[in-house]
């Protein structure tokens, strides 16, 4: 608990916080870790072997076979989302099913399966977002900022 | 009758004439399935959302306990209902289906025992003959609402509990024969300052023992009274705290007579990480498994101290803490 957050509280709810604390189940990081490692690195297995695949039997050099392999592990993980699989691998993986593009997808579909009782427009359109929106938002102003840095730094005569 | 500080003795002892209890997939494959009047085996119920399946449990839930005590709908003059819901939709549509005079309540998921104590007092104070008592949640419907989509992978800590997907309802007469509703106590506000709503057992835990002991205190009681003292929705983590709270405040219950009706519906090999939750779990527990352990002498007393959070996602969303409640009940033998 951050000092700050502590500053809020009473003595008699500081001192049961850490009672409380006493007494919860961590998070077993590094099991979680692990395991994210795991699923992680089978996922972008899966991902190399569509690589050389497009690669191999169709005309895709190493550069363009990224935008199908990407394809390929969006819909297989729209269509584990939606057999209801998805989460529960994700309970075992963690971070290994989150990071990936396959985690995206998952925002995404499971937002939209959701919402699909509020109907197309207002349910499905206005709530596909509603996770995955946030990593849009500060990954395209993100990468704008770090643009911007590099425009500045080559203007200088940096990295040239 | 007003009893000390803040409960009711009910004189009149006012009878649960019968229940109905209804739940979803997860719970017939739980530990309590045959306590159960109606199971489904599909989490929808045939309908096209999560909300309206809700509704239809607690429909289902409240005419069943109507038709096993043999009485119409009319019969029933005031309807006490709540749910997780937004708005409360399903105690609201669920009224509107009945047709019977209604209140609504929300008490989070400490509405069970909120609707079975102002239901008690009406009908001992002779304002009704016939009460309903009734609440319900939905695991995909809960989850919706507080968490996130039910296919969303995320990880969750091994703090989370598992909403439970069905409906209880209790109908309450002035007289006939089955189990007594004989004390209340009402629950005060909480705060412990908890704000991890993945840890609602923690959060809560103050609340069951702030109550416990008021209830002692009220009535003069000690845990020696009671063959059982079931928690709502505490969860291993936050039975575990309430235990030794009660033990720092001297008032320990002895292991075999403290439970959480979070511990009891699910058998340990179901995914629900520290256990259920959700407005059914003290619900369908209480209607079903506690009150026929009660009908077959195997208990003859017991208080149920049904838990709630009330937060709500924008209050999370907003860094506030989760204020916590917990009604208590004496339920016990007509004999006893």
């Amino acid at each position: 608990m951050s000092d700050k957050k502590k500053k809020k509280l009473s003595p008699v709810q500081q001192e049961y916080q850490q009672f409380a604390k006493d007494r919860e189940p961590k998070r077993p990081i590094l099991k979680n870790c692990l395991r994210a490692f795991i699923a992680g690195g089978i996922i972008c297995t899966i991902g190399q072997f569509f690589h050389w695949f497009y690669m191999t039997f169709f005309n895709f050099t190493e550069v363009t076979a990224a935008n199908p392999t990407v394809a390929s592990l969006i819909i297989l993980s729209m269509l584990l989302t939606g057999f209801g699989v998805y989460d529960h691998i994700a309970q075992w993986a963690g971070g290994g099913t989150i990071v990936p593009v396959t985690g995206f997808a998952n925002t995404i579909t499971s937002a939209a399966i959701e919402h699909r009782s509020e109907g197309y427009v207002l349910g499905v359109g206005g709530n596909m977002f509603k996770i995955a929106g946030p990593v849009i938002v500060f990954g395209v102003f993100a990468a704008f900022i770090v643009a911007i840095a590099r425009l500045a730094v080559e203007a200088l005569g940096g990295m040239l | 009758m007003l009893a000390g500080r803040q409960s009711w003795l009910f004189r009149n002892r006012p009878v649960i004439l019968a229940t109905g209890v209804t739940g979803g997939p997860f719970e017939a494959a739980g530990a309590l399935p045959n306590d159960f009047d109606v199971l489904h085996d599909d989490i929808w119920l045939g309908q096209t959302s999560f909300e309206k399946a809700e509704k239809k449990l607690l429909e289902e839930a409240c005419e069943k306990a109507i038709h096993k005590a043999g009485l119409k709908k009319d019969d029933i003059h005031f309807f006490f209902s709540g749910d997780l819901m937004n708005q409360i939709i399903s105690s609201s549509f669920t009224a509107r289906t009945l047709g019977i005079p209604y209140f609504g309540l929300f008490g989070a998921c400490s509405s069970s025992m909120e609707s079975l104590s102002l239901a008690a007092f009406v009908v001992n104070a002779g304002g009704a003959r016939f009460a309903l008592a009734a609440t319900s949640s939905h695991n995909g419907a809960v989850n919706k609402q507080y968490r996130y989509p039910t296919e969303y992978g995320a990880q969750l800590p091994p703090t989370a509990q598992w909403t439970v997907t069905g409906a209880g309802a209790a109908l309450l007469a002035a007289e006939g024969p089955g189990p007594r509703v004989t004390m209340a106590t009402i629950g005060r506000i909480v705060d412990m300052g908890i704000s991890d709503p993945f840890n609602m057992g923690a959060a809560m835990a103050p609340a069951a023992v702030d109550t416990i002991e008021s209830h002692f205190r009220d009535f003069q009681l000690d845990a020696s009274y009671y063959d059982l003292i079931a928690t709502g929705d505490l969860g291993k983590v936050g039975h575990a705290i309430a235990g030794d709270l009660l033990q720092k405040h001297g008032l320990a219950i002895p292991g075999e007579k403290f439970t959480d009706c979070g511990l009891l519906i699910y058998k340990d090999d179901q995914p629900v990480m520290a256990g259920a939750s959700g407005c059914a779990c003290s619900a369908v527990v209480t209607y079903g498994h506690l009150l026929n352990r009660l009908r077959r002498g195997e208990l003859r007393r017991i208080l149920v101290v049904a838990t709630g959070a009330l937060l709500s996602p924008l209050s999370y969303q907003q860094k506030e803490s989760i204020p916590c409640i917990a009604h208590a009940v004496a339920i016990e033998r007509e004999d006893g």
